[in-house]
């Protein structure tokens, strides 16, 4: 503390910078010793988020869910993000995580989707197919230890049978009948795996029975 | 053709003494070579009617299409050589892209026809390159609604309401003038553009031809793409129907 300002100034410079300093080995000029020092650091963590994403399929179809909030850690701060968006007559993709990420990979299909309907070919993305893509972007680029951070579901309907795909931002991908991500995780359903000698019996998905009837009382968090 | 040019058609970058640039004015020969593609601008949309010369029966139909898309709301129709129309388009693709990824927004006409003529124009400045054989008409709608322009192989460009290139551009011209364009829809004027390609079509010099229909316009959402087969199958009806009644009342007068 009292050794900047010392002399009353709070920003002198230092009178030789990079020069031989006592214990120290001597520094060239122009050798990056700061940046050398501090490691290379990538995405953290994710600024502005969305949470729950939920899609259940039914006989004919899937229905995909999410709200529109976008929080600022836990600041709810933007109120009207959709984090569904439409890539085609038979495609959804919901998004969970950093919204700026899923902002940047939205521009990207829609880009994809353009190039795919200039080809006139009668194909285009189907559910499947941009779920395995999904797969391969996020894994590549959590392999360069640059994930996109978010989880996605996709929703759509493929040779008459509904799709729903999870893929997350390590890349761990899988299709169910329904699927949760965000918050919406742990109270839209969940599993239960009973193993005994008998072998493995797995119930669910079960619903969690939620009460809000103490929720008016609860005063601060609006 | 030994007088053509006399030495002065060498080069896409030199002029001739009485001021043109034969390169140039070669291309555009290679435009009226081919098939004529027309363009109209109607209230609600743009049409584009091609008609494709099939120069062999051996060819595998519904290739080489001659109408193709640019951007979600963006269509070209061109006459000429088909490899250099390809590239143009692509060039136009990429231009497209560019600007909604820096933009956001799909890109105004205007500003692609700016771009791309630009490019055209570039290919008649310099020897080491040729100019584009090709004239393309490009159409879209945006907010403010259809919008219609042509680029020839000079690099020059005209926003339009009804156009036409290639073999018939002049018989084309002719017949889109007869229309009150302004006040019509897409809806009748895809109809219109399939008799205009059909009355143009020269049956002794050039057997067939396929026809080939796009629009765009508040009728597909403001996306560009060929017609769907009913319309299609309606307006190439009403064309060859028009087409008889004239024979017939040709064979009248006679």
């Amino acid at each position: 503390m009292a050794s900047s300002s010392m002399f009353g100034h709070g920003n002198t410079t230092p009178f030789w910078t990079g020069g031989p300093a006592p214990g120290q080995f001597y520094s060239f000029p122009g050798s990056q010793q700061a940046a050398a020092q501090t490691p290379a650091q990538r995405t953290l963590y994710p600024v502005v988020t969305g949470s729950s994403v939920l899609g259940i399929q039914f006989e004919g179809g899937v229905v995909i869910a999410a709200d529109m909030l976008g929080s600022y850690g836990s600041l709810a701060r933007f109120r009207d993000c959709p984090r569904l968006f439409k890539v085609n007559d038979t495609t959804v993709v919901g998004a969970a995580g950093d919204y700026a990420d899923f902002q940047y990979l939205t521009n990207v299909i829609e880009q994809q989707v353009i190039d795919e309907e200039c080809l006139n070919d009668g194909f285009g993305y189907t559910p499947k197919s941009l779920h395995c893509w999904l797969t391969r972007v996020l894994y590549n680029r959590r392999s360069k230890f640059n994930p996109l951070w978010n989880t996605y579901i996709v929703a759509g309907i493929e040779d008459q049978k509904p799709f729903l795909g999870y893929v997350d931002k390590i890349g761990m991908a899988y299709e169910a009948t329904s699927l949760a991500c965000g918050f919406g995780a742990y109270i839209a359903l969940y599993q239960v795996a009973v193993i005994t000698k008998d072998g493995v019996d797995i119930k669910g998905p079960i619903k969690s029975e939620t009460n809000w009837e103490v929720a008016h009382m609860i005063k601060g968090y609006e | 053709m030994s007088s053509i040019g006399t030495g002065y058609d060498l080069s896409a970058s030199q002029f001739s003494p009485d001021g043109r640039v034969f390169q140039v004015e070669y291309a555009l020969k290679a435009v009226e070579n081919s098939g004529t593609a027309v363009g109209i601008r109607g209230k609600d949309g743009v049409v584009f009617g091609v008609e494709k010369l099939i120069t062999s029966k051996l060819y595998e139909s519904g290739d080489n299409k001659r109408i193709l898309n640019v951007d979600k709301h963006v269509g070209a129709a061109f006459a000429g050589l088909n490899a250099d129309a390809r590239h143009l388009v692509e060039r136009a693709r990429d231009e497209a892209s560019s600007y909604r990824h820096s933009y956001g927004d799909p890109i105004p006409l205007r500003h692609l026809t700016e771009r791309v003529s630009g490019y055209v124009h570039a290919h008649t400045l310099y020897s080491s390159v040729r100019p584009f054989g090709v004239s393309i008409i490009l159409g879209s709608m945006e907010q403010d609604g259809p919008q219609m322009y042509l680029i020839d192989p000079s690099g020059v460009s005209w926003g339009y309401h009804g156009c036409a290139v290639g073999k018939a551009k002049q018989n084309a011209k002719t017949e889109i003038e007869k229309l009150k364009m302004k006040d019509m829809t897409v809806r009748e004027l895809v109809k219109e553009v399939a008799k205009i390609i059909y009355i143009v079509h020269d049956e002794v010099k050039d057997k067939s031809f396929d026809l080939e229909l796009s629009w765009v316009g508040e009728i597909t959402g403001g996306k560009h793409e060929l017609v769907p087969p009913e319309v299609f199958v309606e307006a190439e009806k009403y064309a060859k129907e028009a087409l008889e009644e004239s024979d017939d009342s040709d064979e009248e007068d006679l």
